[in-house]
């Protein structure tokens, strides 16, 4: 894991799924989390007519100076939660790039041979952890445990500011379900 | 104070109750109803109050109401409603009340679509309601510059005694960045307030009105306008000029989240050798013509301009005055709430430095006449003997004046 911000690599990440999966949820998470650990973010949704059920993404960028275009046409991570998002913004990922792939609703193969493609069966790993739906945690887990865009400490303590108050009650199965997915790429030695 | 992660819409509201705004009046409308979502929660909290109009038109003439009894108010919307409120800003701009309007701008024209688009730039420096007036218009291109525009906003509503207009786009909207904002709570007062109507109370009496059936005095309350925003004009122009320490063989004018796309897609020519500048006017009205003509005169005689905006070519009439036909200022361009990526505006760049044809579907050539059939889509055809020099074809003939009628 690398833990030193100041060796962080710039990085632009698309999150994408159904409404309801929780996609933008984890992503203002992550870029909360690179926020506190002293970093530029920004978090930019789609919001075209989308519904529950339609597709929702969200691409959030952390950089050590001001971002200039939040709109990434080919990021260097994905976190697809549904095959429609693995098909549509799989190819457009940059070559050596982070793909994390839902295994549990994803039964294919991205194709993409110049990237790291990652296959995590989220809603197990979830349900594992406490809740079913906490499934979207688990996806950021393993892209952080990827790719060390930032430290697990610090999503931690996102998840918890995140809930906060009266939904306080899904701070431990959401953390839980981060760490497995963390765990799920990088065992612990 | 430490940054805090939130959403264009809501920073704005924030930085309006920061800026002492206490009334708001609105109706929702994609893509800013975060604002008065926002605010119907935190302004009762500061003391002040939130009322859901039932339109625009009611919303903006409660904010001449409530500006007319010295409040510090606002109201905001997204282009069909500020179509909506231009009779209201008249009023208040011909009654010298100060308030802001967020415009946060949707695709058009008509009730269009809620993507992201600059095309409200005519509306809002030109057009919006009738007769001799002007609002001062400020264009953020990211959260924090909104929140800091939207006090700046409030400053100068209170200074000049007009409505200021804060336009920005969905994405600036719709986008969380980190943000600071000024301040502790709700900010002051109006300080210098000498036309709020309180009931007369033995002093001298105060009218709001905007009705002058004598022509004498409605000209000289136009000459005092005027005498207003030639002040503005002289005063107030704020733009920024990125990559203007290095010669530079392409100026390219934009604003709001138009002008931080630019900026990557420069980051990414400038790695091949290519020099180019950004001029980004943060006041639309007053357009900085003066600081963009300087950008444009500290090229060499063959550099090049190129606005690039979301809409069909607006503000490439200001930068074409400024220029006063000094150069040519070409225009790229996307509507519909498409949003042009930075490889796009790469690729248009890297085209005009170098004569490499691009192949982006969505660009569009701004010179007049046919495409030129051997040198392919975007070059025009150019000939002096009414054919093309290089495609042969006929060139069209230049349109002739409409006669006079009645002749």
């Amino acid at each position: 894991m690398i833990t030193d911000t100041a060796t962080l690599m710039d990085t632009e990440v698309l999150m994408a799924g159904f409404g309801g999966q929780g996609t933008l949820l984890a992503g203002k998470v992550l870029a909360q989390a690179s926020m506190e650990e002293g970093r530029e973010v920004s978090w930019l949704p789609s919001y075209g007519p989308e519904m529950r059920g339609g597709t929702a993404n969200v691409i959030v960028c952390i950089a050590s100076k001001p971002i200039g275009s939040p709109l990434i046409e080919h990021p260097r991570g994905l976190i697809a939660m549904n095959l429609p998002s693995l098909e549509k913004f799989a190819p457009k990922v940059k070559p050596g790039g982070v793909i994390v792939v839902n295994q549990s609703l994803i039964d294919k193969d991205p194709r993409r041979d110049d990237c790291v493609v990652i296959s995590v069966p989220s809603r197990e790993l979830a349900q594992q952890a406490g809740s079913a739906r906490a499934a979207n945690f688990v996806m950021l887990g393993a892209y952080v445990g990827a790719t060390g865009a930032v430290s697990v400490e610090a999503v931690e303590h996102a998840i918890a500011a995140e809930f906060a108050g009266d939904k306080a009650r899904f701070i431990a199965s959401s953390v839980a379900a981060f760490r497995a997915g963390v765990e799920a790429v990088c065992p612990r030695s | 104070m430490s940054k805090v992660l939130m959403k264009g819409n809501e920073a704005l509201g924030e930085a309006a109750i920061r800026a002492g705004c206490v009334h708001f009046f609105g109706y929702p409308i994609t893509p800013q109803t975060e604002v008065p979502e926002y605010l119907v929660k935190r302004l009762p909290e500061v003391g002040g109050a939130f009322v859901q109009a039932e339109s625009e038109v009611a919303a903006i003439h409660m904010v001449y109401g409530a500006a007319g009894v010295g409040i510090k108010c606002m109201t905001s919307s997204s282009s069909p409603g500020i179509s909506l409120m231009a009779e209201g800003m008249s009023y208040l701009a011909a009654c010298e009340l100060p308030c802001v309007i967020v415009n946060i701008m949707r695709a058009g024209p008509g009730l269009g679509g809620i993507l992201p688009s600059q095309s409200d730039y005519f509306q809002a420096t030109r057009g919006h309601g009738h007769g001799d007036y002007q609002l001062i218009v400020l264009a953020p291109a990211s959260v924090q510059e909104a929140v800091d525009l939207m006090t700046l906003a409030f400053d100068l509503a209170e200074k000049y005694r007009n409505p200021v207009m804060v336009c920005a786009d969905g994405m600036i909207g719709q986008m969380m960045e980190p943000v600071e904002f000024p301040g502790e709570g709700r900010g002051e007062p109006f300080k210098e307030n000498d036309w709020e109507l309180t009931g007369r109370k033995g002093r001298a009496r105060r009218i709001v009105n905007s009705l002058f059936l004598a022509p004498e005095e409605l000209f000289q309350h136009n000459i005092h306008l005027k005498e207003k925003y030639g002040r503005v004009h002289r005063d107030e122009m704020r733009w920024e000029l990125c990559g203007g320490d290095e010669p530079y063989d392409l100026l390219l004018v934009a604003f709001g989240t138009m002008a931080r796309i630019c900026k990557t897609a420069i980051d990414e020519v400038r790695r091949d050798g290519l020099r180019v500048a950004l001029f980004r006017p943060i006041t639309l009205n007053p357009f900085p013509l003066a600081a963009c003509r300087a950008a444009m005169d500290a090229m060499h005689a063959k550099g090049q301009v190129l606005t690039v905006e979301m809409n069909m070519g607006q503000m490439v009439q200001d930068v074409r005055f400024a220029a006063e036909g000094s150069r040519d200022v070409d225009f790229y361009g996307t509507a519909g709430g498409i949003v042009p990526s930075p490889d796009q505006v790469a690729a248009e760049i890297r085209e005009r430095l170098a004569g490499v044809r691009a192949t982006t579907p969505i660009r569009l050539w701004s010179g007049a006449g046919l495409c030129c059939e051997a040198q392919g889509d975007g070059v025009p055809c150019a000939g002096t003997d009414g054919t093309c020099d290089t495609c042969g074809r006929a060139m069209p003939a230049p349109a002739a004046q409409p006669a006079p009628t009645g002749a």
